[in-house]
């Protein structure tokens, strides 16, 4: 058994409600329409968006809203044994919980007949990657000039014992009580990321949302920082 | 220089503003990334994809030959439609005529956006302004440098225009046409202006690259 918590410290050194580094780079790729890098300490995703664009063949149009594609993939060299390229049961699983995120979040019926292809590469795993790459998709979609409510801001949080722990890496991930991916929309206060594994008790899952909460805004400020950094020297 | 203030998705805009937000508890807010220049109530995006509105004017190819107009591919996720009626002026049977010889798949032209229908279906027309272009060669850029590369009262135009004898028209949509010998050195100063967009004396800059040449 890990000890995953020391001295009233985590394994890395962080205070149980205390997020890693947050790096952002912003357009990477300029073959997309948008695209980003994010990294929370270790774990990196680079996004990339493309489209709004036209849709064949033409029986997966759909009538009055858009398509949204995601692809989901972990680097063969991401983590610390070599992960199997290409698609598996992991990886189509959270392709899908990012796509039903990301419909949730844009103007749908403002693009009709048309597909949004976003790609999501975890380059370097450590935990949270799932939110990562959400963030980093974000960050495309808005680039990428899609109607959207809000950034989406993503985070992940645990329990390890009694302690609520917020971003986790990859031994909290593997060893902790639970773990939790969340992301929302701050402004419209919808919550479009939920997951949950292992046993948390309802005190404890209330407290630990409302953390998340907190984190968020920190995430979505950071988002909208580089954003306008980014306009305000290239645009 | 950008001259005004940026906002992200979700941002709260104040109430003048007409386009590209949405309304929740009577605020309302941003929907893109865009630019709010001074004492305009509009949301400028500052996006790279295009996307079609009603007076545009923009370079398109011809993409296929319907019974009573033409598909046009004008880099938008949809084709727009160019029907007979905006495109000739002569009366046209369309039973016994073959429209490829008016305009042909893979030909080039310059037409005006003049209906727009569910965000999907774009009509096009080139009796008001436009027309079809012959030989050239077309030049791929971002939409949202377009208006740099026309410039202060299309300053930046008229010096690429003078100094390289070509004969260019910039489409709304980020396609330019280009006639003319020195094609090249057009391609050169669009792509400096590209990347240089942000920065001031850009028009002094391109004067000098083409003067170069």
């Amino acid at each position: 058994m890990v000890e995953l918590i020391k001295d009233g410290k985590r394994v890395d050194g962080r205070d149980f409600e205390e997020l890693r580094k947050i790096k952002i780079e912003v357009n990477p790729i300029p073959n997309a329409n948008g695209s980003a890098l994010f990294s929370f300490g270790n774990t990196i995703a680079i996004a990339a968006v493309y489209g709004p664009r036209s849709l064949y063949p033409k029986f997966l149009q759909e009538k009055e809203e858009t398509l949204v594609r995601v692809r989901y993939n972990m680097a063969p060299f991401s983590t610390e044994t070599r992960k199997n390229p290409g698609i598996d049961r992991r990886s189509i699983e959270i392709s899908k919980v990012i796509k039903n995120a990301i419909e949730n979040s844009i103007f749908s019926e403002e693009y009709p007949r048309t597909v949004i292809d976003c790609y999501a590469e975890v380059l370097s795993g450590d935990g949270s990657t799932r939110v990562t790459s959400l963030n980093a998709l974000s960050i495309s979609l808005a680039l990428a000039g899609i109607k959207m409510k809000d950034l989406i801001a993503a985070c992940t949080a645990g329990r390890i014992g009694d302690k609520i722990i917020v971003d986790l890496n990859q031994l909290e991930d593997n060893y902790g009580d639970c773990d939790i991916s969340f992301a929302m929309l701050l402004n419209t206060n919808e919550i479009v990321l939920l997951q949950l594994d292992g046993e948390i008790k309802k005190d404890e899952f209330l407290y630990a949302l409302k953390v998340l909460k907190e984190k968020c805004k920190i995430i979505r400020e950071e988002q909208e920082r580089k954003i306008k950094e980014y306009f305000e020297k290239n645009a | 220089m950008l001259k005004g203030k940026i906002v992200v998705p979700g941002e709260k805009v104040e109430n003048e503003i007409k386009e590209n937000i949405y309304f929740r508890n009577g605020e309302k807010y941003s929907q893109i990334v865009g630019l709010i220049e001074e004492k305009k109530d509009i949301i400028t995006p500052l996006n790279f994809t295009y996307l079609p509105k009603v007076g545009d004017k923009v370079i398109g190819i011809i993409e296929e030959i319907e019974a009573s107009g033409w598909f046009v591919n004008i880099n938008a996720p949809h084709f727009a439609f160019l029907p007979l009626a905006e495109a000739l002026n002569e009366f046209v049977d369309v039973f016994r005529t073959d429209l490829s010889k008016f305009f042909n798949i893979g030909e080039i032209i310059y037409a005006k956006i003049i209906n727009i229908i569910g965000n999907r279906i774009i009509q096009v027309s080139i009796k008001e302004e436009g027309a079809k272009l012959e030989d050239g060669v077309i030049i791929k850029t971002l939409p949202s440098k377009v208006p740099r590369i026309i410039g202060k009262n299309a300053s930046m135009l008229k010096i690429l225009q003078e100094k390289t004898n070509c004969k260019i028209i910039v489409g709304n949509n980020g396609l330019i046409w280009v006639k003319g010998e020195k094609i090249d050195k057009v391609y050169e100063a669009i792509k400096l202006i590209e990347k240089e967009s942000h920065l001031s004396g850009l028009t002094e800059k391109v004067a000098k690259l083409l003067e170069n040449g």
